[in-house]
């Protein structure tokens, strides 16, 4: 009885631990509760995926009432493997939280941050379960309000106006997807994604349908920030707390490329293939001008986090390149990159919150020497440097490796190439920070010491997820294969 | 005497008509105009009025800050809990019909909690807007 209803358990456990947890206002309970929350949401998503590998897709009905007319929540191969990716960087994230937070908040925000926390969690996996296109809008507003609150909570005063950046561009992206979604109501009438993709070809060449997902595309490009439109994400992620930037680097932005997918296989594919729309063109070039240029922005960047945060944008640029290429192989290199980047910049961001922990803010200054004051931490983050940069036997190579072979499937040998310069730009943003860190002398009267172990064994789960998921691909490529399979519209 | 005496008077006898109105407003939600956003808005506008005619520490000792803060989130969790009790009753979540041997009734009761739900959030958040602004010059 209890199986039938893991989707809806999915989102209403978090939903409605968030105003559970306000009522605490403990500190420890708080994040005790917050914590068993995000475990409980791990192992909902480990049975979904498994229901799904085994039976097919779920469909739910949300109060009994039947689709189209009612909310359908659906999951199928990808988004039970989005919901494994959000909740188990959930479940990892949490455990480090408490001393992080507890340095960069004060006492009396602390419940608050878990609620918000808990509320983006709830929104996330919520954009991810529901079959439905206007529910992914009221789940995105509540994912993007609770994680507006959790950056204005970072401990600078410029976490607020970073925060209020993110809040006017995330707003105009919602309101955007809405407006697209409104165009496509006009013109068929429903907004059951499963019934929208149906009624499509009815309207065939329509512009009302077109500027709808023009809309749309534009909307959630500006929540995952693809290259020009990227504005909001380097602020956002720097001033963050240190937990909040590695839990929304590594779920936030992946979710709304999740839609993007949806929106551009499953609802429009078969009416409006991609290429007859001119995307793959534009699609490809602005990919690409965000794996090169922001990579060479990541490089003249002193602050850590805004280094990586940069570098995000840049590994977007990957992620929606496959979709350009808009064949099998291309897009199982973006959906194996969601995953693969999200554990590597969730370990990244993690290992360099636990060095902001002594010494503040993390510059490549600050950082001279530290390699000998915080060896494991070090390590680590060349580690997952590596899996950035896609060394053969991390997490990293596999995805790119796909992009490549992509690539060259199509023919385009100079794609392939500059997937292989954009990697070298950012051999050099990550040799900055190894080479301030191990080469250069620590300055006298450094204090820096290893991070507690509370902290340190959720970030190294995440390095050596980095080198799992690079040698044992079997869990990831090989969903991420069925899911591109299943997108693309061949036959599950 | 105080100066301002009619505004506390007028305050004084309009306050449990404004109540009761609101009342009106989210019971009789379900069959016009109105209900549980509606009335939470008359509540905490009845509540204000009080605060700004008689001052942020009198409405204190009405309706104190540890109370409305309590009052968020315990009416989105009645909210919730319908949906949840829907699902304890058999049906799947947010269903109504379960939740009574007769669907209609089922619907009518289910509405019912998650308008009062709605009355408290709505009410308590409105308040807590109010006293967060009133409460910064001090």
């Amino acid at each position: 009885m209890t199986l039938q209803h893991l989707p809806a358990l999915q989102v209403v456990v978090p939903l409605l631990a968030a105003p559970l947890c306000a009522l605490l206002r403990r500190p420890t309970l708080a994040w005790a509760w917050a914590t068993l929350v995000s475990w409980a949401a791990l192992v909902i998503a480990a049975l979904i995926l498994t229901q799904v590998l085994t039976t097919g897709p779920i469909s739910y009905w949300i109060g009994n009432w039947q689709p189209p007319w009612g909310i359908e929540y659906r999951i199928d191969t990808i988004s039970a493997f989005m919901l494994v990716l959000v909740t188990g960087i959930g479940a990892v994230v949490m455990p480090y939280a408490r001393v992080s937070l507890a340095a960069e908040l004060p006492a009396d925000r602390l419940p608050w941050y878990y609620t918000m926390y808990l509320l983006c969690l709830a929104g996330l996996l919520g954009m991810t379960v529901t079959g439905d296109a206007f529910n992914v809008f009221v789940f995105m507003e509540i994912a993007s309000l609770s994680s507006y609150v959790l950056i204005a909570m970072g401990p600078s005063r410029r976490a607020l106006m970073a925060a209020y950046q993110y809040l006017i561009l995330g707003t105009i992206g919602a309101t955007f997807y809405i407006i697209g979604v409104g165009f496509l109501y006009l013109m068929t009438g429903t907004l059951n994604i499963a019934d929208l993709a149906e009624r499509l070809p009815l309207v065939e060449n329509q512009r009302p349908i077109i500027v709808g997902l023009a809309f749309i595309a534009v909307g959630l490009s500006l929540k995952f920030a693809l290259f020009p439109l990227h504005f909001w994400l380097p602020g956002a992620y720097a001033y963050a707390p240190s937990a909040a930037a590695a839990f929304m680097a590594a779920t936030a932005t992946k979710v709304a490329v999740y839609l993007l997918l949806r929106f551009f296989f499953t609802v429009f594919g078969e009416a409006y293939p991609l290429p007859d729309m001119a995307i793959p063109v534009i699609w490809i070039g602005l990919s690409v001008a965000g794996m090169i240029l922001a990579s060479v922005m990541a490089i003249y960047q002193d602050d850590v986090k805004r280094m990586l945060a940069l570098s995000s944008v840049a590994q977007i640029g990957y992620i929606t390149l496959g979709i350009g290429l808009d064949s099998e192989v291309g897009l199982t290199g973006s959906v194996v990159h969601l995953f693969n980047h999200g554990i590597t910049k969730g370990a990244l961001f993690l290992l360099v919150g636990g060095i902001a922990l002594t010494t503040g803010t993390v510059t490549i200054a600050s950082l001279s020497g530290i390699a000998r004051r915080m060896p494991l931490t070090m390590a680590g983050i060349v580690i997952a440097g590596m899996s950035l940069i896609g060394i053969p036997g991390t997490a990293g190579f596999v995805s790119k490796w796909y992009l490549i072979l992509g690539a060259i499937e199509e023919g385009w040998w100079w794609l392939a190439a500059v997937i292989v310069a954009s990697s070298l730009l950012a051999v050099v943003y990550m040799g900055r920070i190894l080479e301030a860190a191990y080469l250069r002398p620590a300055p006298p009267g450094q204090e820096a010491r290893e991070m507690p172990l509370s902290m340190l064994i959720p970030a190294w789960i995440l390095v050596i997820g980095c080198v799992w998921f690079g040698l044992d691909t079997d869990l990831t490529a090989d969903i991420a294969g069925r899911a591109a399979h299943a997108l693309l519209g061949r036959a599950p | 005497m105080h100066r301002e005496s009619i505004p506390r008077v007028v305050t004084k006898l309009l306050f449990p008509f404004l109540l009761l109105f609101a009342l009106y407003v989210q019971f009789h939600g379900e069959l016009g105009a109105g209900g549980g956003f509606q009335a939470g808005v008359i509540v905490a506008a009845t509540l204000i009025l009080f605060g700004l005619i008689f001052g942020l520490r009198a409405a204190h000792l009405v309706a104190p800050p540890w109370i409305i803060e309590t009052m968020i989130p315990l009416g989105v969790l009645i909210y919730g809990g319908v949906g949840v009790a829907g699902l304890l009753a058999g049906g799947n979540f947010l269903d109504y019909f379960v939740l009574d041997h007769d669907p209609v009734h089922g619907q009518e009761r289910g509405i019912f909690w998650v308008e009062a739900g709605v009355l408290i959030t709505v009410s308590s958040t409105m308040v807590a807007i109010y006293y967060a602004f009133a409460g910064r010059g001090r």
